[in-house]
């Protein structure tokens, strides 16, 4: 028992530490060093001599001692006998192995011994895998897309894995992608219609979803759980369906290529969700204040203006952030809607911009950047409300 | 008293309600029984033009005299197909206007010329020609004449609205060779697509929920590809895979680990040697099916952990207690407790997925074997124009997606209104 726990232990450690020194390495790769393997089994060795000594000092010596005991020697084989790599790159090696040897460091002998240790190690270590996997796994493709508008064309294609960027040049030189796309192929304008368009359907929704959210909230009418009901599985339609009826339909009445038409749709599509969130939050404000405003014979309008919309601010505004974000990433309805360049909102001039083969890719991601950065920025900023919006009631049971 | 209240309060709620009533029943209601009309015929993308007379005002000096002038109008149909019928035409003119030469079919009234045209067929054309002197000899400004547009006005059958109908269109969606093929492709993408997302989902619920250094952080992070617009991540994903010069390909050949750079997007079918069976992977679509991994186990993430974040801890204490094992835990507490926000997202996500349609065409366009049926809605109505064919694959969409809801609900909805 004791032996097999033990093997496990090196196991999944040092499983643990390729993984890390490999996205290090990769990394590296990328800002230009020439590493041309992983060195696999040599970290591997590593790992477990490490793992093995590290259980047999035990806490003879201060754990801080022991890190960059171990810290070093790894380094000093790796990094200068074998592969000969810069000091920067070594110092990061460093870094992560006193990383992993502190993680190493509050297992012993005594705790392998306990009952199901080898599982508690297991998800110990799946747990940090999986931080760094999903962290490299996500951020990857952001990192790919913000370096490449800094590269030029050349610089792309001479060495794809070259991602380091010469800060060396003057401001001009490093944003000339963004600079070419405001000016050559009129992003500014772009911009203008998307934040148009989001800022529109964001207010429009809003205009139609509280008093729609609050009376079935609050009022008995007829058909009121119908629509509540009804309400979800609008929600779940898909968009794809509705595209050729309101092609034609937006053909004949001449509202392709406007701006009204993407408002009208948009609203539609998104009211069904705001409506949602706002009356489930509405339901949660005290019923006692209206009571008293219907005393004061204030009327329906009062009692929204005066007394809900005050008192729900954070959800309206978690609805605005969440609607705002939907009509700033749609993509679907723009392209079916948008064929001329005059009236094309961010995503569907990204679209068409790729659509020219010859186009360079740089500017492609300085356009993805652009239409990325405001959702993010809003996202990270906003993130409490957002996420507490975005499951609102829908998880109960 | 009481009744009155009740009233009142039932019409206040019609007021309040109506707006965003009428207009989802305009844009998403209306629209979906549109779609079973025009399945039912054969219009292509150009039929739905409504055709137009038109005119082009061409004014033009007769000689030196500038009291006199000529005007000619190009008269055309804007549609090559369709008729249009009882065109009437009517300009205005100055008040010191006189005609020299009446056409028959006009006649010349209050300073406004009025003209019955009749039928014109498709494609008619027309050079309509009037001559115009000032009764008082003073000089005509063309600019001004110029500026005055005339109208006309016609009557033409809108196909769209006419009673023929086939069955054509359907005939063709379902008994195509393809029909199969395609059906298979967006199960395959839908199906592979909700479960991994659900499964990362359930993983990275399961990490967030201890806790780390840099928690908060690591939430907003995973929920990035989930907010992030669609355009932007695709032709990132695009970028990265690129057999040509894409960082993916470059880093695996600077490894090692591939020869020959692979188009993860441009290819239908890889072989792969598994313990010595070989079998063919269909690799453009597993690349699609990832990315849509990706983009949507953010919701299953945030789904999951907020009910992960609501069990008991008690439940967690006593088992420690009876000295469960980690993965006793997780299949005895964790996963019966999260069993119905799975089941819902399953359902969320399998109607999501079986609709997309901007990811896959932004990464591959439908081609290399990654055709989806909202893929098809696209191409049929829209590259190859079949706007009655288009609709066809939109009502085989719902009716599949109408099947799909009342199975489950059939069958895991007790066990979800149970729990």
């Amino acid at each position: 028992m004791k032996t097999k726990n033990l093997i496990l232990f090196a196991l999944i450690s040092s499983f643990f530490l390729i993984f890390i020194v490999s996205i290090w390495k990769i990394l590296a790769t990328l800002q230009g060093l020439n590493i041309q393997n992983f060195n696999l089994q040599i970290i591997f060795i590593f790992g477990v001599l490490i793992s093995f000594a590290n259980l047999r000092i035990g806490n003879k010596i201060k754990d801080f001692y022991k890190s960059i005991l171990f810290s070093l020697i790894f380094v000093i084989c790796d990094g200068y006998l074998i592969q000969k790599l810069p000091l920067w790159y070594n110092i990061g090696v460093f870094l992560i192995l006193y990383f992993f040897v502190n993680k190493i460091n509050k297992y012993s002998f005594v705790n392998l011994r306990e009952q199901h240790s080898t599982q508690v190690i297991f998800f110990d270590f799946l747990t940090l895998f999986g931080i760094l996997f999903f962290s490299f796994v996500i951020l990857f493709p952001f990192y790919m897309m913000l370096i490449t508008s800094f590269k030029t064309q050349i610089a792309l294609l001479v060495n794809p894995l070259d991602f380091s960027i010469n800060f060396g040049q003057d401001l001009k030189g490093l944003f000339k992608s963004y600079f070419v796309i405001f000016e050559s192929y009129n992003f500014g304008r772009y911009i203008l219609t998307s934040t148009i368009v989001s800022v529109g359907t964001v207010i429009i929704t809003l205009i139609f979803a509280i008093p729609a959210a609050y009376a079935i909230a609050r009022l008995n009418f007829f058909g009121k759980t119908f629509m509540s009901t009804s309400i979800l599985i609008i929600y779940m339609f898909p968009a794809i369906v509705l595209v050729i009826p309101l092609y034609t339909i937006f053909s004949q009445l001449g509202l392709r290529n406007s701006i009204e038409g993407l408002l009208i749709v948009y609203t539609a599509t998104t009211l069904p969700v705001a409506i949602y969130m706002l009356q489930g939050y509405f339901k949660s404000i005290p019923k006692e204040l209206e009571e008293a405003a219907i005393l004061d014979k204030l009327s329906w309008f009062g009692i929204i203006t005066k007394i809900i919309i005050p008192l729900s601010i954070p959800a309206i505004s978690s609805v605005a952030l969440y609607v705002f974000m939907i009509a700033w990433n749609e993509f679907l309805f723009s392209l079916m809607f948008l064929d001329n360049p005059n009236s094309f909102t961010l995503s569907r001039a990204i679209q068409y911009l790729s659509g020219d083969a010859e186009t360079p890719r740089q500017y492609l991601m300085a356009g993805s950047v652009i239409v990325t950065l405001p959702v993010l920025f809003i996202f990270v900023y906003f993130e409490k409300y957002l996420v507490s919006g975005l499951t609102a009631g829908s998880v109960k049971g | 008293m009481k009744d009155t209240l009740a009233n009142t309060e039932k019409k206040t709620a019609y007021i309040l309600t109506l707006p965003a009533v009428a207009l989802v029943f305009a844009i998403i209601l209306f629209p979906i029984f549109a779609n079973v009309w025009i399945s039912f015929k054969e219009v292509e993308l150009k039929d739905i033009r409504i055709p137009e007379p038109r005119a082009k005002k061409i004014v033009k000096s007769i000689s030196e005299d500038t009291s006199k002038i000529k005007i000619l109008y190009k008269l055309r149909n804007s549609s090559l197909i369709q008729e249009i019928r009882d065109v009437s035409f009517q300009d205005k003119f100055p008040k010191n206007f006189e005609i020299e030469k009446l056409d028959p079919r006009c006649e010349f009234k209050k300073y406004t010329l009025k003209c019955k045209f009749g039928n014109w067929p498709a494609k008619y054309r027309e050079n309509f020609q009037v001559k115009f002197e000032t009764n008082d000899g003073s000089k005509i400004d063309k600019k001004a004449l110029k500026s005055i547009k005339p109208t006309l006005n016609g009557t033409s059958d809108n196909i769209l609205l006419n009673t023929n109908f086939t069955l054509k269109n359907f005939k063709k969606v379902l008994f195509d060779n393809e029909f199969v093929d395609l059906l298979l492709t967006t199960f395959y993408y839908t199906f592979f697509g909700t479960v991994g997302s659900i499964i990362f989902g359930i993983l990275t619920a399961q990490m967030v929920n201890q806790k780390f250094y840099g928690r908060t952080f690591m939430r907003s992070v995973l929920l990035f590809p989930y907010v992030a617009p669609v355009v932007a991540l695709a032709y990132t994903w695009e970028l990265l895979l690129d057999p040509n010069s894409g960082t993916l390909n470059s880093l695996l050949i600077n490894y090692q680990i591939i020869e020959t750079p692979i188009n993860l997007l441009g290819q239908k079918y890889i072989n792969i040697n598994i313990l010595g069976f070989d079998f063919k992977l269909r690799l453009a679509l597993t690349t699609v099916i990832m990315f849509e991994i990706w983009r949507y186990f953010p919701l299953a993430f945030l789904f999951i952990l907020a009910r992960l974040q609501a069990i008991p801890k008690e439940l967690y204490e006593a088992a420690d207690v009876d000295g469960a094992s980690p993965f006793q835990k997780f299949f005895n507490i964790t996963l019966p407790q999260i069993t119905a926000v799975i089941s819902i997202l399953f359902m969320i996500r399998f109607i999501w997925n079986f609709n997309k349609f901007e990811d896959v065409f932004l990464l591959t366009g439908g081609a290399s074997g990654t055709r989806t049926l909202p893929i098809n809605v696209y191409q049929q109505g829209f590259a190859i124009s079949d706007i009655g064919m288009g609709s066809a694959v939109s009502i085989v969409i719902v009716a599949l997606l109408l099947i799909f809801m009342f199975l489950y609900f059939k069958l895991l909805g007790k066990r979800v209104d149970e729990n």
